[in-house]
């Protein structure tokens, strides 16, 4: 289906959502009255980063009227088990701390009482006993032999270690005219939603079922891992998403511990619990990317072909590793190489565990981490060689003649036509233009620069990557079950009057997921959006789902809009059957147009939609005979390319692979050091683009993001473990006022694994922001030497650089 | 974040007002806009037992013109003053200033006597009084007093207001006509409280300067007046060395403190940098009327 033949998608057709959002009206967790009875929870949280935890006296917080009960750690050790984590390191992660707590403000207790007021000043009068212990915060402390030691099981703070070696990167680097080394530091920081995490637990104990509302946004592999930790059948933990969600980024799959939580709360104390976190528990202990030391290695000949490239990662996961963790080494593994076409690359991943909180999928999972890093290389290969950093690049990338692509680490790039996205983006931003800018400035001692980014934007992640961080010793066990997987499915009814509902098990937190079904259904279905209404509300009773449901990793572009198409294909189908056996001509006669069937020669009547539904519905007799009755159909999308990891560690870790190519012009203020960006265009080819306006609104998040983490947000810790940036005068997010001039442009190269030709858009420029602008001020700052080698670039961090470089020597 | 329990009154009257705080003695906390308040009171770093509400004292807001000196009721909103045409006329440097003054939804509740009250040294308004030289009314049960900046403020949030007064009136001289004034900021991001900003005023007679105020918030515990600095302006006039002598001078006057935003080195560093860039705007718009 291609643009020219759809008459709904492709357009920028407005948000059914807005007019609810806009007006107060929309339907989120707090706002969520499902059940009567509700009880509201205080957390307990621990205010040292490491202690032991010796005991706790709750009377005198049971004692307040209107308290119900105060579950602790002796109750979570008791009753729960601890989560399953992603490596083979013993690691015990419980729903709350049981033996010692790893990180300010990990959860030791919980209050549950009539009113939040109530139950946050009955948190104050439990009494926790502590033993301090010795911190540790820094990555590579933590690895020293005399450290303090997190996890005494475990016996190390290393919870896991790879060395993955793809081709022959030995030889490539003896081979190579030269070989560039730099050391990169990317900061631990979130996504701060608007709206934090929410969980209504209700627990029915005749019917032995916790309910459990939340704004969780998958994936719901953690649903079954949940209901292992609160010993319950899988069918009777039943998850259900209200119908708007404030925002995720990724922050929201990390709810799931405090789901085990909240809901232990409500079977203990038999009332319906409902906890809103608030905004300093969100900044203490919700989810984070890692922050990552990064040694790069890049070998290259002269004429600036890269040859290979080591990567050595110490990423920080905090207290515990919390699954989907390590997916910060992991999650690109397909993608390691960039747009890149060279062969060789050894990657040495250790990920490490320190008194920080705990870290997880934050909006481009890894990925600005890994192109902050290798387009920081490709700019210094570039100086090296004394070639324009343009140029550098177009000779190293991947030429549209080699889609499908299979990268060396596994990954099967699907479509694209790189050279002509980064060209895009090198005209639109009148890069030669700007060159010649930047002289003029530099001549008039101005420090202007220039930077490019590129990156293949990795939407729709296969369940498999994960199994990478195991040894492939480990998955050669005969009892080991490799993963894989990418699903998503959706259900289309259709009713007597022939309009549909479609019903999806998806979690979206704004990404406009009823506008977009509406204008795919109303395309296939030859109706127009208004007639299609979308239910998306997730309920792990009713909805057809699968364990890898839910709204990340830029999937529902991909995975979860096939799914609608296919099950609108699946309805066509029949009513053409329908239509045939009505007409009393064989099924190949027959063709849907226009919202209604005709026969192929263009004879006899028309059977339009609203007929053969009131026909079907009224008169089931008056199907063929072997027809199923009723209209609907349900169709279960699954991407094939999603296998298990293989022996010599390749895997395809997402399922589709987009591009972005990206320029930024910035001046620096000597003086204060402030950055000013001129000029910011981004070029992205997510294939098939179903609604420009909601590619556009999510280029311009995802940019902001990142801008975020490389100017403004860092959740930093001191020495003590004390968390410095615990509100928000203090953990700085970019707001309109920061936000730059963007400009947007899209290459389309439609996926030719989709039925819409469509792939994720969601993180977009998240990955690409924070190479970008350190490319454009390390040019910006080059006559002074010096390079940005470590975000955010605070104007005090960037000011000391600069006065550095200034010193006369 | 929810606040414990506090008693609520929302008197109509300052004298009520002033009858209620006396009564807590000390245990009460007085509301003005609640932006600095309330965040303290969900984080539970201040347990009032009492809350005291001036929001529904009808006059306590107003901006008028007398003797010389405009003078803003306490409950007058940042937004006021920043549309406030006496304002623009008399004050434009506090005209500029509530520019800086945190955002649109901040400023249409913040109040001009409860940022002086809070005296949270890197905020605009307290830098403003100072340089301007303006003086606050202090009211209790007791009686009335005026307090110079220099009497008021003592270090980082704390005043000399007793427990029992409420700042009732901020008073500003009216800026000599033709006076040259900048306020320039650096902060992080827009709105958020000053790494350091300067406020300047110059007043010329031909090309002698007869009048130099400077005055800085961000880069000490209190809103520090620049005097020193301003001696060289008003001995060696508005040439772009006695700028630099005076904006070198700047950097050394005041005595920052480090914190997550900026090192002390860097705040000092920023003095120098914006009073030199202060005084080159306020120069450019001396005589201007």
């Amino acid at each position: 289906m291609s643009a020219a033949t759809t008459k709904w998608v492709g357009r920028p057709v407005r948000r059914v959502e807005d007019a609810r959002l806009l007006t107060g009206r929309g339907t989120f967790i707090d706002d969520h009255p499902p059940t009567g009875g509700v009880h509201h929870a205080a957390i307990v949280r621990s205010p040292h980063a490491h202690a032991r935890l010796l005991g706790y006296d709750v009377a005198a917080a049971l004692a307040m009227e209107g308290v119900v009960g105060v579950i602790t750690g002796e109750d979570v050790a008791k009753s729960t088990r601890p989560f399953s984590v992603g490596v083979t390191a013993p690691v015990r992660y419980y729903c709350a701390a049981t033996d010692k707590a790893r990180f300010v403000g990990e959860p030791v207790a919980v209050v549950v009482a009539r009113d939040r007021y109530l139950a946050e000043d009955a948190a104050e009068a439990v009494t926790v006993r502590y033993e301090p212990l010795p911190v540790v915060t820094d990555p590579e402390r933590a690895l020293e032999p005399d450290a303090p030691v997190l996890h005494e099981a475990v016996g190390t703070n290393l919870a896991g270690h790879r060395r993955l070696v793809y081709g022959d990167p030995d030889r490539a680097f003896g081979e190579a005219d030269v070989v560039i080394r730099e050391r990169f530091r990317f900061p631990k920081y979130g996504s701060t939603p608007i709206e934090t995490y929410g969980i209504i637990a209700r627990w029915d104990p005749l019917e032995g079922v916790l309910t459990v509302w939340s704004n969780f946004m998958g994936p719901f592999i953690m649903h079954p891992l949940t209901a292992r930790v609160l010993g319950l059948p899988e069918n009777k933990l039943r998850f259900i998403v209200p119908p708007d969600i404030g925002g995720s980024f990724g922050i929201k799959t990390s709810i799931y511990p405090y789901i085990a939580l909240v809901g232990l709360a409500a079977m203990k104390t038999g009332v319906v619990v409902k906890w809103i976190e608030d905004r300093r528990e969100h900044l203490l202990a919700s989810s984070s990317g890692t922050d990552r030391i990064a040694e790069r290695e890049l070998a290259a000949r002269r004429d600036g072909t890269v040859l290979g490239m080591r990567f050595k990662w110490l990423d920080n996961v905090g207290g515990y590793i919390r699954s989907p963790e390590p997916g910060c080494s992991f999650r690109p593994t397909g993608n390691f190489v960039g747009p890149y076409g060279f062969q060789h690359l050894e990657v040495d991943a250790s990920v490490v565990m320190t008194n920080k909180s705990l870290t997880g999928p934050n909006r481009g999972y890894a990925c600005g981490h890994l192109y902050f890093e290798t387009e920081g290389m490709m700019d210094r290969l570039a100086e090296r060689l004394g070639l324009d950093p343009a140029e550098v690049r177009r000779r190293n990338l991947l030429r549209p003649e080699q889609m499908p692509y299979r990268t060396p680490t596994g990954g099967l790039y699907d479509s694209g036509d790189y050279p002509a996205a980064f060209d895009r983006a090198l005209e639109l931003a009148g890069y030669s233009e700007l060159r010649r800018r930047q002289a003029r400035a530099r001549a008039e001692g101005r420090s202007f620069g220039i930077g490019i980014a590129l990156a293949v934007d990795p939407s729709v992640s296969n369940m498999g990557y994960v199994a990478t961080a195991l040894d492939p010793q480990f998955r050669a066990k005969p009892e080991y079950l490799p993963k894989s997987g990418a699903v998503d499915a959706a259900t289309l009814k259709i009713d007597p009057l022939g309009r549909v509902t479609a019903i999806l098990a998806t979690t979206p937190q704004g990404q406009g997921h009823q506008t977009i079904v509406a204008q795919i259904v109303a395309d296939e279905l030859g109706l127009a959006p208004d007639d299609v209404t979308v239910v998306d509300e997730m309920d792990t009773f009713t909805r057809v789902w699968s364990i890898s449901s839910g709204t990340y990793s830029s999937r529902f572009g991909s995975v979860g809009t096939s799914a609608v198409a296919l099950a609108a294909r699946k309805l066509k189908r029949k009513l053409c059957e329908y239509a045939a056996h009505l007409m009393d001509v064989p099924a190949d006669q027959v063709e849907f147009s226009q919202g209604a069937v005709r026969r192929t020669n263009a004879k006899g009547p028309a059977y339009s939609i609203k007929d053969l539904a009131g026909r079907g519905h009224w008169h089931t007799d008056s199907l063929p005979a072997g027809m199923e009755p009723g209209l609907q159909a349900t169709a279960v999308f699954g991407f094939s390319g999603a296998k298990a990891v293989d022996a010599e560690d390749r895997v395809n870790s997402s399922n589709t692979y987009g591009f972005i190519a990206e320029v930024m012009a910035v001046e620096v203020d000597l003086e204060t050091a402030a950055i000013t960006i001129l000029r910011y265009v981004t070029v992205h080819d997510a294939g098939t683009i179903i609604n420009p306006m909601i590619a556009e609104g999510q280029i311009y998040g995802g940019a902001l993001h990142g801008l975020g983490g490389a100017l403004y947000e860092e959740l930093r810790y001191d020495e003590s473990g004390q968390l410095l940036t615990a509100t928000f005068m203090d953990y700085l997010v970019p707001t309109a006022t920061e936000a730059p001039v963007i400009d947007i442009a899209h290459v389309v190269s439609p996926s030719p694994l989709t039925p819409l030709g469509s792939k994720g858009l969601g993180e977009s420029s998240s990955m690409t922001v924070p190479a970008v602008i350190a490319n454009a001020v390390s040019d910006a700052l080059a006559p002074l030497g010096v390079r940005i080698t470590e975000l955010p670039m605070t104007p005090d961090r960037l000011w000391r650089l600069i006065r550095q470089a200034r010193k006369p020597t | 974040m929810k606040p414990p329990r506090f008693e609520y009154h929302a008197p109509t009257t300052t004298e009520e007002a002033l009858g209620l705080l006396a009564r807590y003695g000390g245990e009460a906390k007085v509301l003005a806009g609640g932006q600095s308040l309330m965040p303290l009171l969900n984080f539970r770093l201040v347990r009032p037992a009492a809350l005291i509400d001036l929001n529904r004292i009808a006059a306590l807001a107003y901006i008028r013109e007398v003797d010389g000196q405009v003078r803003f009721g306490a409950m007058t909103r940042q937004r006021a003053v920043e549309f406030s045409p006496v304002v623009r006329q008399r004050l434009p440097l506090l005209t500029e200033a509530t520019r800086w003054v945190g955002h649109l939804p901040i400023r249409t509740r913040g109040t001009i006597g409860g940022s002086i009250a809070h005296a949270d040294p890197a905020a605009e308004y307290p830098a403003v009084l100072t340089a301007l030289d303006g003086e606050v009314v202090a009211r209790s049960a007791r009686g009335e007093r005026t307090l110079r900046p220099r009497d008021l403020f003592q270090t980082y949030l704390t005043t000399t207001l007793e427990s029992d007064e409420i700042l009732t009136e901020v008073r500003l001289p009216a800026m000599p006509a033709g006076a040259g004034y900048a306020f320039e900021e650096f902060a992080r991001r827009h709105g958020d409280f000053a790494i350091v900003g300067i406020a300047a005023l110059i007043a010329l007679e031909g090309r002698r300067v007869v009048r130099a105020r400077l005055a800085t918030a961000g880069a000490h515990p209190v809103p520090c007046r620049l005097r020193a600095a301003e001696e060289i302006l008003e001995r060696d006039g508005l040439n772009d060395e006695a700028i630099a002598a005076a904006a070198a001078r700047a950097g050394e006057l005041v005595e920052p403190d480090s914190d997550i935003h900026a090192s002390a080195d860097y705040r000092r560093h920023l003095t120098g940098v914006l009073t030199a860039r202060a005084l080159k705007r306020a120069r450019a718009r001396a005589g201007e009327r």
